[in-house]
């Protein structure tokens, strides 16, 4: 018991000095380059996170996140282009309008398991795409540019730095973080893993199964628009080329499933590891139009898929025990 | 001394196709009875219990729980009644820890997670688990994955427990335990309905026995009653065995 409580302590404080280190990195690293990847770690991260909740915990492979995190920028560009409407209310707006899509998509799917229901969820993105790419009244394939403003926190604009846009996205992380550890330590969590494991076992101990996905999905299609509206507001232009690809979903789904689904911290660790690796060799080998980038980018993939099929957390927590 | 009827069927079939898997069975269960159903392969026994709690949608007929109608009710509603029940082929949650699979049963009658472990780990101690409570689902063997399925059946606090072949493929070790815990259920005075094959347990723990064949209800009485059966034994039972009995 002693040792279980000093166990509890000690990844207490770790978590505090990592959390110190994110804070403190972007005062000491000043490179824009460096503070950008580290923004799209967290940004990715929280994606990873939001997907982790459907996918990882409630087994719904969803490969159309992308969709999500579309309609999330879209929703609070929209609408403060539209109707001034600030950025903080689309955020949540944005949020709220992709749980709702979630809930009129997932509802009809209710009984698709597995591969089926990874097939529907990029079915789904893709109309959520192409629908988009031809509505006029939100730029069509066009998209949005979000018009210039003052700076300031409460118009969710900075121009002269990217800190505070790293700080939001850390506290965005943060608080989905927070969410996911929320739901795994409850009943919700429970429900989910009976759900993942199957229906027929779930409903034999009582799960509402219908109720309990519909919420999985609700919640991680909320946390994506989030996510979403942040991309706008940092990019400050969208389009469904950028914003709503199956690319990107592809890639929320391998930062989860390499970093570990399932565990709270798995998908933030494989942010970690797949985005600094595909945008510092972009960086470096990509102009050469080579694509030698891709190649060390699906190799690290391929490796880590051989080694660590749980994912990388598995190996983060068994060194984690080692050294407490 | 007349018992409250616990549960009743009326009338119920189920046809797939041209096949009537059910065909218009009756039958009820008093309260603190156990109740066997037993039958060739085929004879409808597994689509009884999937019709009852509410995986099949009988096509005809009534399903009564203490008197409430509770025919085509949806299986997650049917468990929050009190109707508990385990499946033919073993299923348990195979990421979990044995607590965490009965925690989950136990959570239908709690809101938080501490409580709910508390009485996993009580059930655990009652169905003699709790020694592998950190194992996981997939780590058991049959024949404690059987008892786990039981105990999370337990966990959901149910007045009406139906076990779909919980003895097929154990040893006679095994058996006598499965058993022993059945009855220990029993005498904290559950109700309970079992499918099996083994008739060596069916005629120990047995109350009454219904028969079913090619869907039809052919017999239904004390063991006693069943063996003597000619109709019974020509259908399942066969004449070596009946002999064996005797």
């Amino acid at each position: 018991m002693v040792t279980h409580i000093n166990f509890t302590i000690r990844r207490i404080i770790a978590g505090i000095a990592i959390l110190l280190l994110f804070i403190v990195f972007p005062l000491v690293v000043r490179q824009p380059f460096h503070v950008h990847v580290m923004i799209l770690v967290f940004m990715f991260g929280m994606l990873g996170v939001a997907w982790n909740i459907m996918g990882g915990y409630a087994g719904m492979f969803s490969f159309g996140q992308a969709a999500f995190f579309g309609i999330g920028a879209y929703t609070s560009s929209y609408l403060s282009i539209a109707y001034g409407v600030n950025p903080w209310i689309g955020l949540v707006a944005g949020g709220c309008a992709a749980s709702l899509v979630a809930a009129a998509i997932g509802y009809p799917c209710s009984n698709l398991r597995g591969h089926y229901f990874a097939i529907a969820s990029i079915a789904f993105a893709e109309i959520v795409r192409i629908v988009f790419n031809n509505w006029q009244m939100v730029g069509a394939a066009e998209g949005l540019s979000l018009p210039m403003q003052n700076e300031s926190f409460a118009n969710f604009l900075f121009n002269s730095s990217k800190l505070p846009y790293y700080y939001i996205m850390l506290a965005l992380l943060l608080v989905s973080l927070a969410v996911c550890y929320f739901i795994a330590t409850s009943k919700m969590g429970y429900y989910f893993r009976a759900i993942k494991e199957s229906h027929k076992i779930a409903e034999v101990l009582g799960v509402n199964v219908v109720l309990y996905r519909l919420m999985a999905i609700m919640i991680s299609a909320f946390l994506s628009a989030m996510a979403g509206t942040f991309y706008a507001q940092y990019i400050l232009y969208i389009d469904p080329g950028s914003v709503m690809l199956l690319a990107t979903s592809i890639q929320i789904v391998l930062i989860a499933m390499l970093g570990g689904a399932g565990s709270i911290m798995g998908p933030v660790i494989g942010a970690a590891i797949l985005i600094p690796a595909s945008e510092y060799t972009r960086v470096a080998l990509g102009y050469k139009g080579t694509g030698v980038d891709m190649l060390i980018y699906g190799l690290l993939i391929t490796l880590i898929s051989m080694y660590y099929p749980e994912g990388v957390w598995k190996l983060f927590s068994r060194i984690g025990r080692k050294l407490t | 001394m007349s018992k409250a009827i616990c549960f009743k069927v009326a009338g119920l079939s189920k046809r797939f196709g041209g096949l009537a898997a059910n065909n218009d069975i009756h039958f009820f269960v008093e309260e603190g009875e156990i109740v066997s159903v037993i039958g060739p392969n085929g004879a409808g026994k597994s689509t009884l219990f999937n019709c009852v709690t509410g995986f099949y949608k009988p096509d005809s007929g009534n399903v009564f729980f203490y008197g409430k109608d509770i025919t085509r009710m949806r299986s997650d509603k049917v468990c929050k009644l009190g109707i508990a029940r385990t499946f033919q082929i073993v299923e348990v949650i195979s990421e979990m820890t044995v607590l965490e699979n009965v925690t989950t049963g136990a959570l239908l009658r709690y809101r938080r997670i501490k409580p709910a472990m508390e009485k996993a780990g009580e059930i655990l101690t009652f169905t003699g688990l709790y020694e592998k409570r950190d194992f996981l689902g997939t780590e058991l063997t049959i024949a404690d994955k059987k008892r786990l399925e039981v105990s999370m059946a337990l966990a959901t606090r149910p007045r009406l427990l139906m076990l779909d072949e919980s003895m097929a493929g154990l040893n006679k070790v095994e058996l006598r335990e499965i058993i022993d815990l059945i009855r220990k259920i029993r005498n904290e005075g559950m109700t309970l309905i079992i499918v099996e094959h083994v008739m060596e347990a069916v005629m120990q723990i047995s109350d009454r026995i219904v028969v079913l064949n090619s869907g039809k209800k052919i017999m239904e009485g004390t063991p006693k009653e069943v063996c003597s059966d000619r109709e019974v034994i020509q259908a399942y039972l066969g004449e070596k065995y009946c002999a064996f009995l005797k």
